[in-house]
């Protein structure tokens, strides 16, 4: 695997898009290659060797490519967003859409980002080793399809409309989150280790969340349907199962009704 | 202005019966001239196809719900709103794009005139800010009202030219250009969570059909005389088994004269009939019937109709069909846009995907190119995608390959997912005709130019029209062989002439044009009757003041006025 190491040598003024930065662009690319690849800023177009010092090829293919970013990315955004395969670690904090649409690969952000990050995540690995905003692993705006796979986790707290239209894959995070987290979900599995404030499983059609600690208002569309115990994220505990949202139409299978469930630790 | 002669061209000219031969095109001050001087800039049309400006004849491309869509749905251009090098601003969005990308992406495509096909009348001032904004093509805009209070009180007692009276009024407030009808009597009865799903389904209160609205319409349209005809938008949409009102409401044309002085020859536009076109009792049996209706269609010759082709695309639908798009979320559970507008109409939008692995949708793909393969006159049927509803104007290069090559349509045909069984409730395999340039020319240029009563300066390149001229990098000699080269060819002209003026070169916008706003200034009998029914209704029912309903003429700067004087009216 080879390594491409970029270093932010600029902050932007404004932020810069760096669509183009991801192991699918920079694959078959050398160093001078990846330089001359745009990015904007607003209105204009950039070369990235303008605000990055890039060292390394990359591989022939994406998944031959690992991409180290060091520097302040805290105004770049869509780092790593729509990689397929390959490797990536930002040792940063990063702005909005971080690994958004993101279909396959890994990426480590070594820092906290901004709100919409793991838009509509498909597949892959994505782990935040800090905070993360509003909107995490969501649908873009207006979208109706959120999260369907792969594997994100938080390590510190994540804030409101999280895993908004949900499909599928896997949420965990390890701190608290504020309001609204999974509404609209249909599918998928998200692990709260923290507290949750309200509203959580708004308008929920299918699917599963685990709470470990509390949630400060309940939703009145749940209702408890008995215990059980379960290994989740490698820690075995007794749950109360509630199902809901008993507001929202549901399907069938099997002529019975399928519920979503909301497993909250005893 | 500059003079231009297009050279070696192979010229498709309906209006002149040119069939691709080599003609010379001369521009002059705006218009096709028989010659110009020797100083004249010579384009080199050698190995391409020249032909007039296109003119779509039925999009929803400006107004409150072509905006309610792009408010609303932020992820329909997400992806795609990056500035393009050049003169151009930013174009964003694929079904619901911006006024500024739908001028851009028309002219690119050759055409240089696009009617709007919904204009609720109350909101007509948005409907106007954006056309003026949308850059380089002539536009007008059609106010609807098939389900307007003062037309259906008029015509329950069959007062025909109080409703003409009353429509020209509307006209001259709205500046609009002719009459639209949608979904007759079923947009109002939805108001008490009814719909009028056959042409004789009595509208409540208003104790009026559908069937007697459009008769008093194009009684009405004939009576004042208007370049366009009636432009209908048929009960009972998208439904199987429907196909039989589509029929029923055709038939209310018959014996009825067009009478105009623009070269108008249909009384009736049914449009978008590919979703009027269905068989079976359900989605399961769903099935064509293109053939029963274009049967019909063929031989009545005072309809128009066009096609309403899916493109097999992630669109948004918005129709002043309210109830049809309340239906709608109800099947896809997609999020759901509703407005009522007052006394006049609705509007709902929903987005949807005509996803290919569906075998419904799918079968509606096939019954869109068979309405057109089986048209056998095409100067009377039209393509269209209904944009954005069966899919973006932008597709219409791919439309075009599929008609024009059965290779290309067998391909996607035998590809889908549900081959056999789409094959078997459609007509489109056992169809081999392949639509010519001539009659590609008939269908988008000549055909909707007369039909929207414009024949004297569109669709055509005769000495003294408008210098409207577009030129594909298509040598006819050598058709293209692949579905991808004629698409390619389509969507990017090697020249647009819009009114004398090189717009666009290459693909790439020049010059942004001088457009139009195109209107119909009605002349009716002085109607006292009609003017206090006017103002009552203000003071009682509308939440605006009667003054503040028009339109201002700073609303559309660059109008074009055609003014008409009702010809029944006069021989009184």
């Amino acid at each position: 695997m080879n390594t491409v190491t970029l270093t932010v040598k600029k902050v932007p003024d404004l932020f810069l898009e760096c669509e183009n930065v991801n192991p699918d662009i920079f694959a078959g690319k050398t160093a001078d290659q990846i330089g001359k690849l745009g990015a904007y800023q607003g209105k204009e177009t950039s070369a990235l060797s303008e605000y990055f010092t890039i060292a390394g090829n990359a591989g022939t293919t994406a998944a031959d490519t690992k991409i180290v970013v060091n520097g302040d990315c805290s105004k770049m955004k869509y780092l790593g967003a729509k990689m397929t395969a390959g490797e990536m670690v930002v040792n940063s904090d990063c702005d909005m859409y971080t690994g958004s649409w993101m279909k396959g690969g890994k990426l480590t952000v070594n820092g906290n980002v901004h709100s919409f990050c793991g838009l509509a995540m498909a597949g892959g690995e994505f782990t935040i080793n800090g905070n993360a905003g509003n909107y995490l692993c969501a649908a873009y705006r207006g979208d109706w399809r959120g999260m369907s796979g792969g594997v994100l986790r938080v390590k510190g707290n994540a804030g409101s409309d999280v895993a908004s239209f949900m499909t599928g894959g896997t949420l965990i995070v390890e701190g608290d989150v504020d309001i609204h987290l999974g509404t609209h979900m249909e599918g998928g599995k998200i692990i709260l280790k923290g507290n949750a404030n309200r509203r959580v499983g708004g308008q929920l059609v299918k699917g599963e969340i685990y709470v470990f600690g509390k949630i400060n208002v309940m939703m009145p569309g749940y209702k408890p349907a008995g215990e059980v115990e379960k290994e989740v994220d490698g820690a075995k505990a007794t749950f109360v199962d509630y199902i809901g949202d008993l507001g929202e139409r549901h399907p069938k299978s099997k002529g019975q009704i399928v519920y979503g469930h909301l497993y909250m630790k005893k | 202005m500059s003079e231009y002669i297009i050279k070696n061209g192979h010229v498709f000219d309906p209006v002149q019966g040119i069939k691709g031969d080599k003609t010379d095109i001369a521009v002059k001050d705006g218009k096709i001239v028989d010659k110009v001087g020797s100083g004249a800039k010579v384009i080199d049309a050698k190995d391409k196809t020249v032909m007039a400006g296109a003119l779509e004849v039925h999009a929803h491309v400006a107004g409150p719900k072509v905006n309610a869509g792009r408010w609303y749905r932020p992820e329909d251009k997400h992806f795609d709103s990056h500035k393009k090098p050049g003169i151009t601003r930013i174009e964003g969005g694929k079904s619901i794009p911006t006024v500024f990308k739908t001028g851009y992406e028309y002219a690119r495509m050759g055409f240089t005139f696009a009617m709007e096909a919904a204009m609720p009348p109350l909101y007509a001032r948005h409907v106007h800010e954006e056309i003026h904004d949308t850059p380089i093509i002539d536009e007008a805009a059609l106010p609807v009202f098939g389900n307007n209070w003062f037309v259906m009180e008029y015509l329950k007692n069959n007062e025909v030219e109080n409703t003409a009276a009353y429509v020209a009024w509307v006209m001259r407030q709205t500046k609009g250009y002719g009459i639209k009808v949608v979904n007759p009597g079923g947009t109002e009865a939805w108001a008490w969570g009814l719909n009028c799903l056959t042409i004789n389904d009595p509208v409540p209160y208003f104790d009026i059909t559908p069937a007697e609205i459009m008769k008093g319409l194009m009684a009405a349209n004939e009576y004042m005389g208007l370049p366009h005809s009636i432009h209908v938008h048929q009960n009972d949409l998208g439904n199987p088994g429907n196909y039989k009102t589509t029929i029923d409401t055709l038939k209310l044309a018959e014996d009825v004269k067009p009478k105009n002085n623009f070269g108008r020859e249909q009384v009736m536009h049914s449009t978008h009939l590919q979703f009027h076109s269905y068989k079976g009792t359900n989605w399961g049996d769903f099935e064509s019937a293109s053939k029963e209706v274009m049967d019909y269609a063929n031989k009545q010759k005072n309809i128009t109709i066009d096609t309403g082709n899916v493109t097999l695309d992630e669109t948004t639908t918005m129709t002043a069909d309210g109830p049809f798009e309340h239906h709608l979320h109800g099947l896809n559970h997609l999020k759901w846009f509703n407005v009522d507008v007052e006394l006049e109409t609705a509007a709902g939008v929903v987005p949807y995907i005509y996803d290919p692995n569906i075998s419904v949708c799918a079968k509606q793909w096939c019954i869109g190119l068979e309405l057109a393969l089986m048209a056998k006159d095409p100067m009377r049927c039209f393509i269209t995608t209904d944009h954005p509803n069966a899919g973006p104007f932008t597709r219409y290069p791919r439309v075009y390959s599929w008609l024009m090559s059965k290779k290309t349509r067998d391909e996607r045909l035998n590809t889908f997912k549900n081959a056999d069984k789409v094959i078997g409730a459609t007509y489109l395999a056992g169809l081999d005709r392949e639509i010519t340039l001539y009659e590609l020319a008939q269908m988008t240029r000549a055909g909707p130019a007369k039909c929207l009563g414009l024949a004297k300066d569109y669709g055509g390149l005769k000495a003294g029209m408008n210098a409207d001229v577009a030129i594909y990098n298509i040598n006819p000699d050598k058709f293209p062989s692949s579905g991808a080269e004629i698409e390619k060819a389509f969507g990017n002209v090697a020249y647009l002439f819009k009114d004398g003026k090189i717009c666009v070169e290459n693909g790439k916008v020049v010059d942004m044009g001088q457009k139009k706003t195109f209107w119909v200034d009605a002349k009716v009998p002085e109607n006292k009757l009609v003017m206090h029914d006017i103002r009552e209704k203000f003071l009682r029912y509308y939440s605006v003041n009667e003054a503040n309903y028009p339109v201002p003429e700073s609303y559309a700067p660059h109008q074009h006025i055609i003014s008409v004087e009702a010809p029944q009216a006069k021989v009184k």
